[in-house]
């Protein structure tokens, strides 16, 4: 039948090498490069990045569960990473106290259903209601764990938390998990499996289903599907991933304390899912990435790194709503057409002005905090490696004449870049890139 | 031992103090095609709620194939093989016209809430999603969002999707609203395929297609009906004419 044509760009099952490196080839390369990176990268600094990194990606794709695929935007997604975290600690304590034949790599599992059991004890309530109510349930429930945090000493071990020693536990294969490397691994294959579950269940029945709920839940209703019920159990397998999440941090650090539940840590993983793009899987892997690594150095750079990253997330949400994977979708279609070479040369031009603009807006920042903030230190300052005065006229100008000249440039090279991309676009249009 | 498709004793709907549904006494037999008319606000899509589970009666038992579904969810009464389609195109807009017929065939198909199967190896649910496409005649937009479709196209799809889960009684809330003529009769021959074998119950205002499509015909006035009957008597039912086609005839 010809229109079974059609539809053949939908996956098929396919026993060919092809039908195996197209359903999986992308599953085999991500295992090889998290193998590959650590000899690359060979830093400790790198290497406690990426480790960070994967724990990050686990837990922005697991929030993703609840905002990009069923809708749902919570603001206390840590509540089930740091319960996660404390049982976990709780656990490896108990296991190395008593001397329990438990193997460390199996701890994040009893992260993970501490994340569940508690998924389903706080998504009973919360999921009855969408939208504003389920934001505000969310962040209610958030306070109220946190709370716990600091009021129930015992468990949670209030300021200072409670520590643990990873190296304790039943060694396999000579692994003690003691060198950086070893729990890097761990955190990668936890990684990597947690990555392909999520990814597995965005295409079941169920995952469709999460997709409608959150375009049109009463229509859901009609076609024979419990929305509520939906939205309920994609609650719970959220928490059970961002319980092996929290417990990999906890195998990371050694520690827990009440920032694991704490509010920030909701809004930074809120921030890291959005920042890579709520509207596809790998926007939120995306996200986490740069989030961590920012998060990483920029705290070495300034002290109002967070300012920055506010800042960033500001933009995002104005300029670039479906994240950074939206960016990258918008020019898959120029790629597939060859098209996307003819625009880099205008990208190359705007960069430089947008750099520009950026410094002057960068170091108009980094004075004003020096002078408001950190009065105490004395006018001198530096930034990029000059050091001037901040209560001299000079770089109050340079700043201005950096932001105005940015924008200048910027604001005539726009119009070309424009009609560039409409040119690349409409090349791609005819050669049929573009459906 | 009760054959009626869908039956309604005694429905009554009050929003507050105002009675909108008043006493509905109806019964559709199995494989008739029923049409439901009446003047704005007589209470059509209010009773189309009633039956489908988005509302409460506030009295009465509304019954499918004998059986009492009154005041089961919406998805309840889906799953007991009653669909309805909505005056206001309600479709999944972002998601593609594949995806929105293939979320109307899951539960039927008995996957249900299932995250063990991958979607993509459903051969039985992509064939019936495919089928569904080519009687809508959407098969060449299976890629687009739905919500880029025309308003004629969208409207098929609405309908796609009451049909997808092979619901034995179907429901349609006025699928010809706000087409051209020739969209009209083209959503009418459409109507009468997909109906083919089922019970189909639906609202419409356009006379025309009232008189082609339906076996029987109730008259919804005021919340009350006043006369359900074969379409030559309903035409001259006297009551009906006061009430009703006397204005439009």
């Amino acid at each position: 039948m010809s229109e079974t044509v059609q539809t053949a760009s939908l996956p098929r099952s396919s026993s060919s090498v092809m039908g195996f490196v197209r359903s999986y080839g992308i599953w085999v390369a991500a295992f090889a490069l998290i193998f590959i990176l650590p000899r690359i990268f060979t830093s400790g600094f790198a290497l406690t990045a990426m480790s960070l990194m994967g724990i990050t990606i686990i837990f922005s794709l697991s929030y993703n569960m609840l905002l990009g695929q069923a809708g749902m935007l919570s603001f206390g997604h840590a509540v089930y990473y740091g319960l996660g975290g404390f049982l976990a600690v709780h656990a490896m304590n108990a296991i190395a106290s008593k001397g329990i034949a438990v193997p460390l790599p199996v701890i994040p599992l009893i992260g993970g259903i501490t994340g569940l059991i508690f998924g389903i004890i706080f998504g009973s309530v919360s999921t009855r209601r969408g939208g504003t109510a389920f934001a505000m349930i969310s962040l209610g429930l958030a306070e109220l764990v946190a709370s716990c945090a600091l009021i129930l000493r015992s468990f949670f071990g209030g300021e200072e938390g409670i520590t643990t020693n990873r190296t304790k536990l039943l060694r396999l294969f000579d692994l003690n998990f003691g060198p950086q490397y070893q729990v890097y691994y761990l955190i990668a294959f936890w990684c990597l499996i947690c990555v392909i579950a999520m990814y597995a269940l965005t295409r079941t029945p169920f995952g469709r289903m999460c997709n409608a709920v959150r375009e049109n839940f009463e229509r859901s209703e009609f076609v024979g599907y419990n929305p509520q019920l939906i939205r309920f159990i994609a609650f719970c397998l959220a928490g059970f991933f961002a319980g092996i999440a929290g417990s990999l941090a906890a195998i990371n650090f050694e520690i827990v304390n009440s920032s694991y539940v704490g509010a920030v840590q909701s809004g930074q993983v809120l921030l890291a899912a959005f920042i890579g793009g709520v509207g596809s899987f790998i926007g939120p892997v995306l996200g986490a990435v740069l989030v961590t690594y920012l998060q990483l150095t920029l705290s070495d750079i300034t002290e109002v790194w967070q300012l920055y990253f506010g800042l960033l997330f500001v933009g995002m949400v104005m300029f670039a709503p479906f994240g950074m994977a939206g960016i990258l979708m918008l020019h898959a279609p120029l790629l597939r057409a060859g098209t996307l070479w003819r625009l880099l040369p205008y990208y190359v031009i705007a960069f430089v002005p947008t750099l520009i603009m950026l410094t002057g807006f960068c170091l108009l920042i980094e004075l004003t905090v020096h002078v408001m903030v950190k009065a105490s230190d004395g006018p001198m300052m530096s930034f990029l490696r000059v050091t001037f005065d901040s209560h001299s006229f000079a770089p109050w100008a340079v700043s201005a004449a950096l932001i105005a000249t940015g924008y200048g440039l910027l604001r005539l090279i726009w119009p070309r870049v424009e009609s560039a991309w409409n040119d690349a676009m409409s090349l791609a249009r005819q050669r049929g890139g573009v459906a | 031992m009760n054959s009626a498709a869908v039956q309604l004793d005694g429905i009554t709907k009050n929003f507050g103090r105002t009675e909108i549904i008043r006493g509905v006494d109806l019964v559709i037999k199995p494989g008739e095609r029923h049409a439901m008319i009446g003047p704005n606000g007589a209470g059509k899509s209010t009773l189309f709620n009633l039956i489908s589970g988005r509302l409460m009666p506030t009295a009465g038992t509304i019954r499918l194939r004998g059986e009492d579904i009154t005041g089961l969810r919406p998805y309840e009464v889906n799953r007991r093989g009653l669909s309805r389609s909505f005056q206001v195109t309600n479709i999944f807009p972002r998601l593609s016209v594949w995806e929105n017929v293939r979320c109307a065939v899951l539960w039927s198909m008995g996957y249900k809430y299932s995250f063990w199967h991958n979607i993509d190896r459903l051969t039985d649910v992509r064939e019936r999603t495919e089928q569904i496409l080519r009687q809508i005649n959407l098969l060449d937009r299976l890629h687009l969002p739905a919500g880029v479709l025309t308003y004629a196209e969208q409207r098929a799809l609405e309908i796609g999707i009451t049909v997808g889960g092979g619901a034995e009684i179907i429901l349609l809330d006025e699928p010809t609203a706000g087409m051209s003529h020739a969209e009209a009769e083209h959503a009418v021959a459409l109507i009468k395929k997909l109906s083919e074998g089922r019970t189909l119950l639906v609202i419409e205002h356009d006379m025309g297609v009232v008189f082609d499509l339906a076996d029987r015909i109730s008259v919804l006035v005021y919340g009350k009906i006043i006369a359900s009957d074969e379409p030559a008597k309903i035409k001259a039912n006297r009551a009906v004419q006061e009430a009703y086609l006397g204005t439009a005839a």
